[in-house]
């Protein structure tokens, strides 16, 4: 698989100018959103040291949790299914909606869903699959997997949107108002909610005391994609285990504060047993959880509730944009899971780091998202993943930064050079940091050589 | 009191005033500043691209050469850091886990150690904006950081706000990351520039003269941008302010 | 080995130790002068409505006043008749040409400006989302202060279906710009109502 390349997709990304601007402007707005969200609870910070705890306890504990979801979602009435990975997943939706002779899935937004790339396994066993977020149904009509886990298509301005909709769904060409937009998907999409068979959604926590477990969204799509069509299936990553339902005070408060600065998403729906004359199933999905549990250093990017603050706070992501990490998932959360799924082909994503840590300030669950990133980096170095470039750089300044005679040498030599090399011979495409940064000038001498002369004895 | 210099790779190599500027700051403190001349570097470029094996002679070198100072202290908040937390490419012996405790990075050595209460010989005229690199923000905790929800603290504001003239102006992003990142400046060149622009461009639109910081290493490569963007502003180290270099 | 025993296994092996223990959390609790204030204020600011009627007499003609082109008007509450009835049994479809719903609330949070609904306040769960509109009757009195009292209470574990609904549907998925009535209701407004 060939290695994902983030600076040159996000040197495309920035070469975009208004499409950058606006990605990282829009999304600043969100960090600045949840600032204030915080800031007006005294109890922030306690709230975040309870959910990072919570979670810790359970992931811990994890086996025993799933197996008492499993015990009381059962006796609520629902179906329970286990899928080792995302093949055997994929395999257990389509099983579910052949065995009933579902023909249409409307479904809300699920990463995890997108992880395991069902959507073309259903469409290529002839079930039409229709994303109804209005972000994710932009991104499936565009052909493109979302940018961003909460704002799918926030990469994308009101144009791109109405020559999707345009070309897709019989928009007017050319009109680009927001509201005359979003109501053409909505018009679209309602009759998907009333014909089709079967709903499907993801869930963001699921409680093991009740065996129940909550979906949040602002559009009300998960509610219709659950309540109209009588068969609701819902995909649940295991590590989406709490305990309790007491616990999802502390949660639900983080959740939407965290991920768009607002105090709770429009519908926080919880489901608990099938409605009557409905069918519930759930599939409880590993697809490397587990394996990931047992990283003694990594374990705890499992707390993670998907609210995407780290990437609205990352200015790396805010100016490369989701798509330049070519993973299901991106910004700083991405890179410490994306090498779990492929060490070759991600194997470049935490280096798309400065580890200048603001991700782990704003982790509602407290993952040490940098120290993760730090960490990984270890792994890579080890398992010789790293550019050849770069771990012959590496190597070189090793040697070098250990010997004070080769430093000195080489310090001389580099400041011979920089004095006395014309231009055109320091910024060239072999020089990454002229290309639009000058280089420091050399001084007269350095602070070593200053030293012997002023001070020291010898 | 006797303190052990470390002077970063670049700021030898590049920038020398903000070495020079440091030392003789400790010295009008009244400290004994010794500055062991086979020092190199910290370690910490080869150990954040997680080449570890590449790092343990630099860190070695490093506790050879510090491990008999009761106080090490540097004018780099990245290099402090990894001293204090990363430096584990090699056994960590006594001499290893002492250097480790013993280094600090300068305000916070001004700040928490020495608590200097008058800079008498220092002014500075200007308008300035402050750049809180990210090591001394979120790993040493010199000021609060936006994102936590807790009362206002800065040590760097503290030891500046007794600068005669100084003036400070707030850009639109204080605590944004400036982009070097270090190896990543040049592996994430496109990435780096432009946060490296907005930094810059955010501080000139606030109305800063100069853009104040205590890594020369953040500074190296906002100057860089600067300089090619033709912005007219100036960069200096927190401890050549301190030590009452004029402009 | 059945993929449920594989995976419990393999989480079995892999499992972090020593277990953090489970915290206990508090309700933080914090002095409010009116829970109904906070309340209003804060569905507000979540896109939602609110309407004072002077008694549960006027409650038709406040529905009427409010929404005065709807044709279709479904309620699952005794205090108000729609113009079409509406049970327990009636097929979720059929409800995609109603105007407004009416409903009346368990509860209201505070701190959010959210009520609380279930299977037994919609009838048909689909009301509260295929409706243009939503009306939602709600007791001054069953007002509690914030979420953590909210998950407090024991009907979470009884019903089938439960949601927190705060203001009308809505997304800002298009260059950030709010819009109400993405896929639910374009409108909820809130109507202070003690129960009979």
């Amino acid at each position: 698989m060939k290695r994902i390349d983030h600076a040159e997709a996000a040197s495309g990304f920035i070469a975009a100018k208004a499409h950058q601007e606006f990605h990282d402007r829009r999304l600043w707005d969100l960090r600045l959103k949840r600032d204030r969200e915080a800031h007006g609870i005294p109890e922030w910070e306690e709230l975040r040291n309870l959910a990072s705890q919570i979670k810790e306890h359970t992931l811990a504990r994890l086996a025993d949790y799933l197996e008492e979801f499993e015990t009381r979602a059962k006796a609520n009435g629902a179906h329970v299914h286990w899928a080792r990975d995302a093949a055997e997943h994929n395999q257990i939706v389509y099983d579910i909606l052949a065995a009933r002779g579902a023909k249409t899935l409307v479904k809300s937004k699920s990463m995890l869903t997108e992880e395991c790339d069902m959507r073309p396994f259903l469409e290529r066993r002839n079930i039409a699959v229709i994303e109804t977020d209005l972000g994710e149904r932009i991104q499936q009509l565009d052909d493109e997997p979302p940018s961003h886990i909460v704002v799918p298509a926030v990469h994308k301005l009101r144009g791109d949107v109405s020559t999707v909709f345009a070309r897709t769904i019989g928009a007017e060409p050319g009109n680009e108002d927001i509201n005359y937009l979003a109501e053409t998907q909505r018009r679209t999409t309602r009759p998907y909610f009333l014909r089709a068979e079967a709903g499907m959604t993801g869930a963001n926590f699921a409680v093991s005391e009740t065996g129940s477990f909550v979906v949040c969204t602002n559009e009300g799509n998960a509610d219709l994609s659950a309540n109209v069509p009588k068969l609701h299936i819902a995909s649940i990553g295991i590590e989406k285990i709490i305990p309790k339902v007491e616990h999802l005070g502390v949660f639900i408060r983080l959740l939407s504060r965290s991920a768009l600065g607002s105090p709770i998403t429009q519908y926080t729906s919880h489901f608990r047993a099938p409605r009557l004359g409905g069918e519930l199933h759930i599939v409880l999905v590993d697809n490397g959880r587990s394996e990931r549990l047992g990283m003694h250093d990594f374990w705890y990017s499992l707390k993670c509730i998907r609210c995407g603050a780290c990437m609205n706070t990352c200015p790396v992501y805010r100016r490369s944009g989701g798509l330049s990490y070519g993973a299901t998932y991106s910004g700083p959360i991405g890179v410490i899971i994306d090498p779990t799924f492929d060490i070759r082909k991600y194997g470049n994503l935490p280096f798309a780091s400065t580890l200048n840590g603001s991700c782990t300030d704003v982790c509602p669950v407290k993952i040490n998202i940098h120290e993760q990133i730090y960490k990984w980096r270890q792994i890579i170095a080890e398992r010789n993943q790293l550019p050849f470039v770069k771990k012959e750089m590496m190597r070189l300044a090793g040697k070098v930064l250990a010997d004070p005679r080769l430093y000195r040498a080489a310090i001389s030599a580099t400041g011979l050079a920089l004095e006395h090399l014309p231009r055109f011979a320091i910024y060239n495409f072999l020089n990454p940091w002229g290309r639009q940064r000058e280089l420091p000038q050399p001084p007269q001498q350095t602070f070593r050589s200053w030293y012997l002369e002023n001070r020291s004895r010898s | 009191m006797r303190v052990g210099l470390f002077i970063p790779c670049y700021v030898d190599a590049f920038f020398p005033a903000v070495g020079i500027a440091t030392l003789q700051l400790l010295e009008r403190l009244g400290l004994e500043v010794v500055y062991p001349l086979d020092q190199t570097c910290c370690g910490q470029m080869m150990a954040n691209s997680g080449a570890q094996k590449d790092a343990a002679g630099a860190e070695a070198l490093f506790v050879k050469n510090f491990h008999a100072f009761e106080y090490i202290v540097t004018p780099s908040g990245s290099c402090a850091y990894h001293v204090r937390e990363h430096m584990d490419a090699i056994p960590q012996t006594a001499d290893v886990q002492k250097v480790r405790r013993s280094t600090y990075e300068l305000v916070e050595f001004l700040h928490d150690v020495l608590k200097v209460d008058a800079f008498p010989w220092a002014e500075f005229p200007h308008k300035i904006g402050l750049h809180n690199s990210c090591s001394t923000l979120r790993k040493l905790r010199t000021a609060k950081a936006s994102e936590i929800d807790e009362p206002f603290f800065s040590k760097p504001v503290n030891l500046l706000s007794k600068v005669r003239g100084i003036e400070f102006v707030t850009p639109s992003r204080p605590d944004e990351c400036c982009g070097f990142g270090g190896t990543f400046a040049v592996f994430e060149e496109p990435v780096s520039a432009k946060m490296g622009y907005d930094k810059v461009a955010d501080h000139h639109n606030a109305g800063a003269d100069y853009i104040v910081s205590a890594d020369m290493s953040c500074l190296m490569h906002q100057q860089g941008c600067a300089e090619r963007l033709g912005l007219d502003i100036r960069f200096i180290h927190i401890a050549q302010i301190l030590n009452g270099d004029r402009a | 080995m059945t993929s449920r025993d594989a995976i419990l296994a393999a989480v079995r092996a892999k499992a972090p130790a020593p277990a953090a223990s489970l915290p206990h959390v508090p309700l933080f609790e914090r002095p409010s002068a009116s829970h109904l204030d906070e309340f209003r204020e804060n569905l507000l600011r979540m896109g939602g409505k609110f309407a004072e009627t002077k008694s549960s007499g006027n409650l038709a003609d406040l529905v009427r006043s409010l929404f005065p082109q709807a044709r279709v008007v479904c309620s699952a509450t005794a205090e108000v008749t729609g113009t079409r009835p509406l049970g327990a049994e009636t097929d979720p479809i059929a409800l995609d040409d109603v105007d407004v719903g009416v409903v009346r609330a368990a509860f209201g949070v505070a701190e959010t400006g959210s009520v609380w609904l279930s299977e037994e306040e919609l009838r048909v769960n689909a009301l509260a989302y295929l409706a243009q509109h939503l009306v939602v009757l709600l007791d001054p009195g069953a007002i509690v202060p914030n979420l953590h009292h909210a998950y407090r209470n024991s009907r979470f574990k009884a019903a089938r279906y439960a949601v927190l609904v705060t203001g009308p549907s809505a997304t800002a998925d298009i260059e950030g710009v709010l819009i109400h009535g993405a896929q639910g209701v374009r409108s909820l407004t809130v109507v202070p109502l003690p129960r009979q």
